[in-house]
């Protein structure tokens, strides 16, 4: 059992975050002509989608969304962690030549992202590959940043982020729980 | 949930969570074939060999594709040339392979039970790809994959069988994995092909294909072995595609649309006719496409378990 010690995000700031966002893969890209947006399942996915609705209810252009699964390119598959189920990916579109914003909830030590880049390299050619994560909190393992980030997190290793949403939590929030206690 | 066993020797006692998670681990891995690069990181560093004691083509390149598409590294042995031919026997040949610190077996052999017995001396996972006329749990769940990529399910359906039963571990392996999920199963050939009392698995028993056509959602045709059992099991090859050769005219009598399968090779005119073989209701080639996931699956499912 985790507890919580703070709501870093909350309903409304929730909504203005994805917004801000949105607004600034718009002005770093100058449009979003060339935008594509693949989400990292399973929260990733759902921020992806929000943040795509914003850039496309703004510009008035429909984006290609896709959503990929990483887990066949974690460095921790062959570990001692539990069998994951694979989600798939789903990527339907090309992706030679695009500008890819990658999106996932929480950047953490890192390799999450690696394994994305790699899956990503491996289905096509990308102009660029540009990160956006909802929340930074610090401990990268691998030299990787993000090029948008929601909200920057000082956290202690122990402790963890948890992200929920409306589509799979009924509500929109960010919180920092307490170091796991043993039950 | 990880599969229950660390092998996968048949279907017989399989449950049905473990069918479909390999069933829905397939899909992530059907997608894989789709792209541009359709190799995947996660059995890196694995090494796999592939034991063929008994001939195969597509069996043997399908699997060792699948291995390759997983990036493990692949060990080929065939049984003409090797060690076997000296007299050495299966445990030996078994234990050398291991101690070259291979990680998982995957076995055909025209013993039925020679990689149960596999399983029992050597530590790496066995995977059987066809033991004698028992069972080839691979192919039935590439037909299962398929059954319910075209037509969205498998519960329900009424699948038919049509063949040498008797000698057929495609067929045997089928009717397990079905039963289990939750289809109707008749197998129809004439009696010198069925096996007795194949009742009491659960399945429907047909000796005349136009009694059994307009009731069924699927057919799975098996592949008729011209050299060994003409004369023997049947008279004349004709005298077979006369009585259960799936035709487009028995199929329209039938009046409804009825997928056809095949475990190939096919011998056309001879079990189907090649119209048939090569129209649209026919998923023969989806078959094949489809068993590269499946056994990638397979294979990513024992491998990482632990």
């Amino acid at each position: 059992m985790r507890k919580t010690k703070a709501q870093i995000i909350d309903e409304a700031g929730f909504e203005r975050t994805i917004t801000r966002l949105a607004h600034e893969i718009l002005e770093r890209n100058k449009g979003a002509e060339n935008i594509v947006i693949v989400g990292i399942r399973t929260r990733g996915e759902f921020i992806a989608r929000r943040i795509a609705s914003v850039i496309e209810r703004v510009e008035g252009c429909t984006l290609s969304i896709g959503s990929l699964d990483i887990t066949l390119y974690r460095d921790d598959l062959l570990g001692k962690l539990e069998q994951p189920q694979l989600k798939g990916t789903d990527i339907l579109f090309d992706l030679n030549g695009r500008d890819v914003i990658l999106i996932d909830d929480v950047l953490f030590t890192g390799r999450t992202i690696r394994a994305a880049l790699d899956e990503l390299i491996d289905l096509g050619r990308p102009r660029t590959i540009q990160l956006a994560v909802l929340v930074d909190r610090g401990h990268r393992q691998l030299p990787i940043r993000a090029d948008y980030v929601g909200k920057n997190v000082p956290t202690m290793a122990a402790e963890s982020i948890r992200v929920h949403m409306r589509e799979v939590d009924g509500e929109d929030a960010v919180l920092l729980m307490h170091p796991e206690i043993p039950e | 949930m990880p599969l229950q066993s660390r092998h996968l020797l048949g279907l017989d006692g399989v449950k049905r969570e473990d069918i479909q998670l390999i069933l829905d681990t397939a899909v992530s891995f059907r997608e894989v074939l789709d792209r541009p690069i359709k190799k995947v990181p996660p059995l890196q560093g694995k090494t796999i060999a592939n034991l063929f004691f008994e001939n195969s083509t597509r069996t043997r390149l399908s699997f060792e594709l699948a291995e390759r598409r997983l990036s493990a590294d692949v060990l080929g042995f065939a049984a003409t040339g090797s060690s076997v031919t000296k007299g050495e026997t299966l445990k030996d040949t078994a234990r050398n392979i291991e101690a070259m610190k291979v990680d998982m077996v995957v076995m055909r052999h025209s013993a039925a039970g020679a990689p149960h017995y596999l399983s029992r001396v050597i530590e790496a996972n066995v995977v059987n790809a066809g033991d004698g006329a028992h069972e080839h749990p691979t192919q039935a769940l590439l037909d299962m994959y398929t059954i319910r990529e075209k037509l969205g399910r498998l519960e329900g359906l009424h699948v038919c069988i049509v063949g040498d039963i008797s000698h057929s571990r495609v067929a045997r392996s089928n009717i397990y994995g079905l039963l289990t999920m939750g289809a109707r199963v008749s197998v129809c050939g004439p009696a010198t092909m069925i096996p007795r009392e194949i009742e009491k698995l659960g399945v429907g028993v047909f000796h005349h294909i136009d009694d059994v056509l307009p009731h069924v959602d699927v057919l799975n045709v098996l592949r008729i072995q011209l050299e060994r059992d003409a004369g023997r099991l049947f008279p004349t090859i004709r005298e077979y595609h006369n009585f259960y050769g799936i035709t487009r005219q028995r199929l329209e009598k039938a009046g409804r649309n009825i997928t056809i399968m095949h475990p190939g090779p096919i011998n056309r005119d001879v079990e189907i006719s090649a119209e048939v073989a090569d129209s649209e209701d026919s998923v023969i080639l989806q078959q094949v496409l489809n068993g590269v996931a499946v056994r990638m699956a397979v294979l990513y499912l024992l491998s990482t378990k632990n």
